[in-house]
Formats: C-alpha cells, sequence, structure tokens
C-alpha cells in the first residue's frame, strides 16, 4: 500500500482533507474534487475531534462501492495515524500496464524474450495440469489428427484464414442482432404510440386518424476476445487470430486481445487493411511468447483496466484459450465471477474439448465452468461455424 | 441533530442501525444527497427507506426498478384515454390551440413516482428500489433528475422540484452500477447485523421472548450463515422463524428436534439450501448456539 506521510504542517482543516484526497488516489480510490469538497462539508455536520465520527463521515463520502468499503478503514488509519511508511515506489507489476497501452512490436518482442529467458518460473507448478499437457494430451492430439485432418492447426494457406475471417463476421453477425426492452417511435412495430396519435388527432377532432407505432429498438451487442497464445496454443494461434481480424472487421467496437504471460491490446493491429500481413505479424509476435500461461492474472489485468470501460450487459466476452493455467485455478473462477457481475456474457471456446473424450480436467478449466453462458468447441472451422446458432441464444 | 440522535429515532422506529448506517444516513440527509445502500437481499435496505419516512413523518413513494423501465413508467405519462375523449366532446368553435392547451394540463398527466416525489409540499422519502435491475439508460436520467430535481415535459414545460425528497436508492449487486452514480450519493454497505444488533432487532420486533430463547435463535442464525448455502438468511426471515418458534410453542431449541427441522423453512427458501442442512447439521448448530 502506497502511504501518504501526514504533514506535519498544515495550514488548515481542508489542507489535511485534500492531502488525505490525495492518499486515496495513489491506493487506487478515484475521488476527485466533488469528494473533497462533500468531505469538507460533511466534517461541518459532525463533530470533527472524535476520530471515530469523522473516520464514519469520510467513509460514507468516499468509499463507494463494496470494496473500497471494505479498504476504507486501514487507509484512513494509515494516513491520519501515521501508521505506514513514506510513500514508496509504486511497484513494479503497476507499471506494466501502462508500457502494454503503448503497444509496439519491438517491445513486445522483447518483453517475449524475457518472458521466456524466466522460463522456470513460467513452468506449470501443479504438475498434475504438466503431466496432462505433456503425457496425455500429445498422445490424443496425435490421435485427433488422424480421427479429424481438418483440425484447425492445419488451415495455414491465406484461402483458410479468408475462410476463418469470413466465419467470423457471420458470428459477429449473429451476436450482434439484439433488442432492448424499451420501445422507441418507429414507422412499424406491434404497438401503438398513443402519445404521438393523442397529439395528432387534435388536428382531426379527436378523431384517431393517423397511427403511429412503437418497437423496440435494436441493441447491437459488442465483442470482446481475448486469445491465449502460450506454447500450448501457438498451433492455433493463427487461425484463431484470424478469426479475431474477421470479428473485429465485422463491428467497430470489438475490441481483441492477446495473452500469454502478458495480455497485450491488438485491436488496432488487427485493423490493418491485409488481413494475411495482420495476421502473419501477429502470429510471429504470439510465437515469440510461446510459454507459460497466467489466465488468472492476465483476467484479472483485463477486469481492472479494460472491463471498466468496455464490459457492460451489452458485451458478450469471448476467450479462446484451452484453460491451462500456471496460476493458482482459483483466480479464474473469481475473475470471471467479477466479469460476469459487469453483466456480460462470457463464451469460453477451448480446441481441446473438440477432441474425442475430452473432459475439462485442467482445474482452471473446471473452476471457470460454472460462470460460463457456454463453453464449446473450437477445433475446425466447421465447429466455429457451427456455434451460431448458439450465439443466437445468448 | 446529531448522527447519534438520529441512529436513536431509528432504534425507537424500530430500526437498529449499525453506526455506519446512521451516519451515512445522516450525511445523506444534512448534504442533500442521495443515499446508495448496497448489500445482500434480506438485510434491510428497503426498511432504512419505510423507517426514515416514519421518523419524518412524510410519505414514502417507491419506484420498483426493473428490466425495460422508461420515463414512461418512472416520470410521467399523458392520459391517452381522457385526451382523445376531450378533444372528441370539445365544441366546434374551439380552435386547436385552445383544445391543445386543455388536453396538455395538469389534469391529463399521469404523474409516476419520480414526479410525484418532487412535487409534493412536504420532502417525501423516495425509495428507488433494486436500481441495478433497471438498465443502464434509466440510470442515466435518474441521474439527471437526482442532480437537478427537475422534470422537463415538453408540452408543460420545466418543472422544478417543490421540496428536495430524501432519496434512497438500493442494489443487490445484480450487476455494477455505474461511476457517475456511485460518486453522486453518499454509500453505505450494509451488511448482515452482528449477533448483538440482531439481538436487538429481535427484542425490538419481539419483545415478549424470553431473552435465553431470543439468544438461541440469533446464535443459531448468525452460524446457519457461516454454512455455505446459496442463499444466506436475512433479518425478516430470522425474525419469522423466532415467530415461528414462539408460535409453536417452544421454549428450548434444542427441545424438539423434529419441529425445529420442519421451521427451517422460514429461513432456507431454495431446494439445495434445505439438502445442504439436514438434521445432524442442525442440532451441531443448536449445540453450539446454546
Amino acid at each position: 500500500m502506497p502511504v501518504t506521510r501526514f504533514p506535519a504542517h498544515a495550514e488548515s482543516v481542508s489542507d489535511r482533507v485534500v492531502g488525505f484526497m490525495a492518499h486515496l488516489r495513489h491506493n487506487g480510490i478515484n475521488v476527485g474534487v466533488a469528494e473533497s469538497e462533500a468531505a469538507l462539508e460533511a466534517l461541518c455536520e459532525i463533530n470533527p475531534a472524535d476520530p471515530r465520527e469523522v473516520s464514519l463521515a469520510l467513509k460514507s463520502v468516499t468509499a463507494n462501492d463494496s470494496e473500497r468499503f471494505a479498504r476504507f478503514d486501514e487507509l484512513f488509519q494509515a494516513y491520519w495515524f501515521n501508521e505506514g511508511r513514506v510513500r514508496e515506489r509504486a511497484p513494479k507489476s503497476d507499471e506494466r500496464p501502462h508500457q502494454k497501452n503503448r503497444w509496439t512490436s519491438r517491445s513486445l518482442l522483447e518483453q517475449g524474450m524475457d518472458a521466456s529467458g524466466a522460463g522456470s518460473q513460467e513452468m506449470p507448478d501443479d504438475t498434475g495440469a504438466e503431466a496432462e499437457q505433456s503425457g496425455d494430451g500429445r498422445l490424443i492430439a496425435s490421435k485427433t489428427v488422424n480421427v479429424n485432418k481438418a483440425d484447425l492447426r492445419e488451415f495455414m494457406k491465406p484461402e483458410d484464414l479468408a475462410y476463418a475471417c469470413k466465419v467470423a463476421e457471420s458470428l459477429a453477425k449473429a451476436i450482434r442482432d439484439r433488442r432492448s426492452r424499451r420501445r422507441k417511435a418507429d414507422r412499424k412495430g406491434a404497438l401503438l404510440d398513443l402519445r404521438k396519435i393523442a397529439r395528432r388527432s387534435v388536428s382531426t377532432g379527436g378523431e384517431p386518424f393517423y397511427l403511429f407505432r412503437r418497437q423496440k429498438p435494436e441493441r447491437p451487442i459488442h465483442l470482446v476476445a481475448l486469445l491465449d497464445v502460450s506454447g500450448s496454443m501457438t498451433v492455433y494461434a493463427r487461425v484463431f487470430l484470424s478469426f479475431l481480424k474477421g470479428l473485429i472487421g465485422a463491428d467497430q467496437r470489438t475490441d481483441a486481445y492477446l495473452f500469454h504471460t502478458q495480455l497485450v491490446r491488438i485491436s488496432d493491429a488487427l485493423r490493418d487493411g491485409d488481413t494475411f500481413r495482420a495476421v502473419n505479424r501477429l502470429s510471429i509476435m504470439a510465437q515469440g511468447f510461446g510459454g507459460g500461461t497466467k489466465i488468472g492474472s492476465n483476467l484479472k489485468r483485463f477486469t481492472e483496466q479494460y472491463a471498466t470501460n468496455q464490459v457492460n450487459g451489452r458485451t458478450v466476452v469471448l476467450i479462446l484459450s484451452d484453460g491451462y493455467d500456471t496460476d493458482p485455478p482459483q483466480k479464474i473462477g473469481e475473475q470471471l465471477k467479477r466479469l460476469k457481475k459487469r453483466g456480460a456474457k462470457i463464451i469460453w471456446l477451448n480446441p481441446l474439448k473438440g477432441w474425442k473424450d475430452y473432459e475439462p480436467v485442467a482445474r482452471g478449466m473446471a473452476e471457470a465452468l460454472p460462470h460460463l453462458d457456454l463453453f464449446a468447441a473450437a477445433t475446425t472451422l466447421n465447429d466455429l461455424a457451427a456455434l451460431e446458432p448458439h450465439l443466437e441464444r445468448i | 441533530m446529531t448522527w447519534t440522535d438520529l441512529k436513536s429515532d431509528l432504534a425507537e422506529a424500530g430500526y437498529i442501525a449499525s453506526d455506519q448506517l446512521a451516519m451515512a444516513l445522516h450525511l445523506a440527509l444534512h448534504l442533500e444527497r442521495p443515499l446508495l445502500l448496497e448489500g445482500a437481499a434480506g438485510v434491510g435496505k428497503t426498511q432504512v427507506a419505510k423507517t426514515l419516512a416514519e421518523i419524518k413523518g412524510t410519505n414514502l413513494i417507491r419506484l420498483q426498478c426493473y428490466e425495460g423501465l422508461d420515463s414512461g413508467h418512472a416520470i410521467y405519462e399523458w392520459n391517452y384515454q381522457r385526451q382523445l375523449l376531450a378533444i372528441r366532446a370539445s365544441s366546434e368553435n374551439q380552435s386547436g390551440d385552445e383544445i391543445e392547451e386543455k388536453i396538455f394540463s395538469d389534469k391529463y398527466l399521469l404523474r409516476r413516482p419520480l414526479l410525484d416525489a418532487i412535487s409534493q409540499e412536504t420532502p417525501p422519502v423516495l425509495l428507488i428500489d433494486e436500481i441495478d435491475r433497471a438498465d443502464e439508460e434509466f440510470e442515466a436520467f435518474l441521474l439527471e433528475v437526482l442532480s437537478d430535481f427537475q422534470v422537463s415535459v415538453p408540452e408543460l414545460g420545466t418543472i422544478k422540484a417543490k421540496s428536495k425528497p430524501y432519496v434512497v436508492l438500493t442494489a443487490n449487486g445484480a450487476r455494477d452500477l455505474s461511476d457517475a452514480l456511485r460518486r453522486r450519493c453518499i454509500y453505505s454497505f450494509v451488511d448482515y447485523p452482528d449477533r448483538r444488533t440482531e439481538l436487538a432487532i429481535l427484542a425490538k420486533r419481539q419483545p415478549d421472548l424470553n431473552a435465553r430463547l431470543a439468544d438461541q435463535i440469533v446464535g443459531f442464525v448468525q452460524s446457519l450463515r457461516r454454512e455455505d448455502l446459496e442463499k444466506k438468511p436475512g433479518v425478516a426471515e430470522m425474525l419469522d422463524f423466532a415467530a415461528a418458534i414462539s408460535g409453536l410453542g417452544i421454549n428450548d431449541l434444542a427441545q424438539d428436534p423434529v419441529t425445529l427441522q420442519a421451521s427451517l423453512v422460514c429461513l432456507l427458501k431454495t431446494e439445495a439450501d434445505q439438502a445442504a442442512v439436514p438434521t445432524e447439521v442442525t442440532q451441531r448448530l443448536v449445540g453450539k448456539a446454546a
């Protein structure tokens, strides 16, 4: 926790309160001038000499959701009773996200090298999952190639990529068409718009001569896709990338992210006009990373950084991953629950699910299942195309 | 009036509030801001508004939110049937302007809760219940009403609030509320009451219950909440349970396991929860509570 030292000399109460607000901001509670003002007003309504009253009052004014509510007391103690250290430099984990926003291929590759350099750390610590990944997994994989010639990893040719793109576009359309529950004036519709009718009938002597109607307006749903490009997924990366490219092309509001040990926003890169070039560029990038996967941490970063603006009740979050994770498995469940709370629908497409006798044994996957609206296979392009009716229902 | 006065007023009216809640309510009243209450179902969020109306001696106007709630149901609507009739019944020599003036007058306006709340002489308590069920558009125009306390009706002009209502919003966390709405409100998270508070609530509501049994009931419900349940029993359920127990003539929870198990229907409201608390668990919890 970054701590601000309690100022030994302060001009006035407001000076100290402003200092406290700055302290809250350092700790991720976004309070502004309005809150400072309200806090000062609040102090006029209570006995400001009683620390308990002050604590309760400032809490009511500044802590405006349950998470902050729970943290507030500690922050209050730290500032007013100087129970912390001098503010430290922000921890490294806080700096990283900023780098990721400014995307350049060079820095990404560097990061990728870092990630692979620290390879031993990224290895799965759960021996069970590792065994599945290296032992059984490969066995089934080789079987699958025989059984199902059209496994996605074999689609590498430009025309296949173009097909993936097309499938994605029609899926995006299926998801997007949604109606609101409200009603709006419209040329046709099942309900009469009495307000308009009454108004217009003044001129026809009360005869409702012109009928106006109301209709449920369209409320497009927008998509956010998260693609896992870790080692276990690299074989699928190219096709999935062109799939994402198709999704992005279908709607300006669609957003796409890559993750492995880091999370990278790739929407802008994917909007590159030349499909093949964009996909190739990103595939090379993704290969550079092929290493550990931190699904839990990446989902966390996503919910904290991006989801606040981009995920609401009209969002479908599409996760493309095999669910092999080096983070503690319950982390996935927690983060999906948080996403779900924002009202989003969550779809998980797992390339392993298409394999014969697949069970979601990876513990991360098992944790995720209760929070998913749809868990489907994505082994072949036809699998992806077959999703359309399911997506329409979501 | 200080916040401790408010707290004792609430207690007198039958609502035992935590210090935090009393302070939030006190500030909301004095800073003239809406109060946003969040917490699980059954912790007494709605009751805060009801009790507030009681101690202020004013009306309670309640707006229950649901998906698709729009301004026609929340603010105002014209009474179209009456309007159409009035137009037809108007005599030949009335001009169009006159008719229009007539049908778009106060008489033909149906006041919905929000408009109703701002057009009262004495400030009422406006309870906007389960705001997280309404969609985001509604949140947006609610913000407008709550910041300016005025409503504009195109045909009538802007209607300014005669008095600022005391606004209480409640949410269950079905979805996250927008930051803009949160920032405008005084916030308090209402948790399940602790043992002492819950005993006080029970004593307020059922004064004739003997102290030992009350202690047992509260202890039992409190430990039941620590179990892994889908829907934890709220305060209202606890009160129902207490009423059931005393109605059944039980003086000691440990005395009659069968009846006790049967009366759990007051506390456990889903099939899975009822299956999760078989007689053995109940007896263990009673043993702990006793």
